[in-house]
């Protein structure tokens, strides 16, 4: 896809650019620029968190002011808790995320290793329908998936059990394409040396998947998981049509409930907004160069 | 994507299906994947899975945009009629232009600012040598909140009444009056900024990689002939970036018929006065609000047209080179 004339592992040296001064005037402007760019970024951030610790007046009329002394104050995040019990939203959105990353993880690797190690009939067709699958936009599919879940009597019902099988199993659907894209390359790149020792040493090829490819290609595995988590964990538009009552709304979902009905509620927006970042929040800090290539995997593989 | 394999379909001989020894060896295939037993076990789920939520759905979608769904989740009660209608109908609903061309629009948009910022960004990053990495960071967070949190985080910024726009204005003594940002002179660019903002980091890092490509020999030769930075710019970046220039064209344009989170949360309903539709919206609309379910997966069936169709003419446009 890339002009090929990269010669991968040639890192540039600094090169002796422009002028030689320590600091040129277009270094200067060049930063500030970035810098200025990066405040835009993280700024809201910094804002709405200040702000969520604030009573919902000041939000509106002194936004700028830091929660100190008498400004300051947890209630917003008291009635997160037990008014719209945040809590639960976070099991729910662990659950049904979590099953879908489990689930996707499993059953791409299983695919990518067939596709790439096998030699059969047909198979090229077979990663062409792979690659097929990632552009069906979600707006083209959702209604006969609705359908098909009524008819099976899973969605609008009022056990837990079966709403959280009815939004898991069209997330995983979503992201199987792109994870058996990107697995692909990885297990692809390794050397198949390995399997054949394991061969001669009785090992059948799934026992091959599980005890060697599997822990080889772990950093892949790792990247399309946060992938999965995280789109799922975001996706509000397949949990607007199957997560209906409160007791099943996830943070997304719940997010945007707050967002169409707690009216002038400014502090509790600003607490949900906070407590919706947090968690991915820790999550970017400790893996985001897993979370960088994985998001952008998908593009440059083409 | 390389491809290291014998030619695909190549018979099987038998005798070496069965071989527990090691057998000799065709070019990539080791002697363990003769026996395409197992295969099954490894493609069956993954293919059940996409066949049942994928393929089929798509498939029925299309047909069922030619029938008379009375509600979300019944089954189809035959032909519409005439069997056209929804498509037709499509043509005459000016919500629907309106959704069309707010989506062209934010495409464009995103085209112009979102890749061009990120152009920018990135070619001060590789310019100015140190801190990519920071900026990376930093850069990309927006993309892993949910558009949900951004939504609402930009509903409290852009709130009429104290909301932080409209205070900082007034600290600056820039305006008196609070400015309606979701009124019916602001709302283009309240609804489209949030979603150009939250994406420049992703464009940025993928113009960074392909920076990062180009070959060190070009910049010693370039620096050689007494290049400036301008030129370098100009005539090594800009040619050498060309291919990856295009993967963000397809993927701006696509992305922007994917949009629905961030402008469903701050202009639900196609606030004001129906103008703010996109398609991605309006299709929603007509699911849950309109229940007019059959014209919505007409609607599904026009959004993937049109990225297949938009996507195509961008190739064509500015083809790939394989220089």
């Amino acid at each position: 896809m890339r002009s090929n004339k990269v010669k991968p592992g040639q890192t540039r040296p600094e090169p002796a650019r422009g002028s030689r001064a320590a600091v040129s005037p277009g270094q200067v402007v060049s930063y500030l620029v970035l810098i200025i760019w990066a405040l835009t970024t993280i700024y809201p951030f910094i804002w709405v968190t200040l702000n969520s610790f604030k009573p919902k007046g000041q939000i509106v009329s002194s936004s700028f002011s830091l929660p100190i002394g008498a400004s300051f104050t947890l209630d917003n995040y008291k009635v997160a808790f037990q008014r719209v019990d945040v809590g639960l939203a976070y099991r729910n959105s662990l659950v049904i995320s979590g099953s879908v990353t489990v689930l996707v993880v499993i059953l791409a690797g299983l695919a990518a290793y067939g596709l790439v190690r096998y030699v059969f009939p047909g198979r090229q067709w077979l990663r062409n329908l792979v690659v097929a699958a990632m552009m069906f936009p979600v707006f083209a599919t959702i209604i006969p998936v609705f359908g098909m879940e009524s008819a099976w009597g899973i969605t609008n019902t009022d056990s837990m059990l079966l709403t959280w099988l009815s939004i898991i199993l069209p997330q995983v659907a979503g992201n199987l394409s792109f994870a058996i894209i990107v697995l692909m390359g990885y297990i692809r790149s390794l050397p198949v040396d390995l399997e054949e020792a394991a061969f001669l040493e009785g090992y059948g090829a799934i026992r091959i998947f599980f005890k060697i490819i599997l822990p080889l290609a772990r950093p892949s595995f790792a990247t399309v998981a946060i992938f999965v988590f995280l789109w799922s964990y975001n996706d509000l538009f397949t949990q607007m049509f199957f997560l209906r009552y409160k007791e099943t709304f996830t943070i997304t979902r719940l997010l945007n409930e707050i967002s169409s009905q707690a009216g002038t509620n400014y502090g509790l927006m600003a607490a949900a907004v906070v407590m919706a970042v947090i968690p991915v929040l820790i999550v970017y800090v400790i893996l985001q160069k897993n979370i960088i290539k994985g998001l952008t995997a998908g593009a440059l593989k083409g | 994507m390389p491809q290291n394999q014998t030619p695909a379909g190549r018979p099987d001989r038998p005798a070496l299906r069965r071989a527990r020894r090691p057998a000799r060896r065709y070019s990539a295939q080791a002697a363990v994947y003769k026996n395409r037993r197992p295969l099954w076990l490894f493609l069956l789920p993954a293919f059940t899975f996409m066949g049942i939520y994928l393929f089929y759905p798509f498939f029925r979608n299309i047909v069922d945009s030619f029938q008379v769904i009375e509600g979300l989740g019944m089954p189809a009660k035959g032909l519409n009629d005439p069997w056209y209608l929804n498509y037709s109908k499509m043509l005459t609903d000016p919500v629907m232009r309106t959704a069309v061309l707010n989506t062209l629009l934010l495409m464009l948009c995103t085209l112009v600012f979102q890749v061009g910022m990120a152009l920018l960004l990135a070619l001060l990053v590789d310019r100015a040598g140190r801190g990519a990495g920071f900026f990376r960071t930093v850069y990309f967070f927006p993309i892993v909140i949910s558009a949900t949190a951004l939504g609402l985080l930009f509903n409290l910024i852009f709130l009429y009444d104290g909301g932080m726009l409209n205070q900082l204005l007034q600290q600056l003594n820039w305006t008196s009056k609070n400015i309606d940002w979701k009124g019916e002179k602001f709302w283009f660019s309240t609804m489209t900024l949030p979603v150009m903002w939250q994406y420049v980091g992703y464009y940025f890092v993928i113009i960074l990689t392909g920076l990062n490509n180009i070959p060190a020999e070009l910049y010693e030769a370039a620096a050689i002939d007494g290049a400036g930075p301008w030129q370098l710019v100009r005539y090594i970046k800009w040619p050498l970036l060309h291919n990856t220039l295009c993967t963000c064209l397809t993927l701006a344009i696509t992305g922007a018929l994917k949009v629905f989170d961030l402008p469903w949360t701050m202009m639900p309903n196609g606030m004001p006065l129906d103008k703010s539709w996109l398609t991605g919206t309006y299709m929603y609309k007509q699911t849950m609000l309109a229940k007019d379910v059959d014209y919505a997966g007409a609607i599904g069936v026009f959004i993937v047209l049109l990225g297949v169709l938009l996507s195509q003419l961008s190739q064509r446009i500015f083809r790939e080179r394989d220089e």
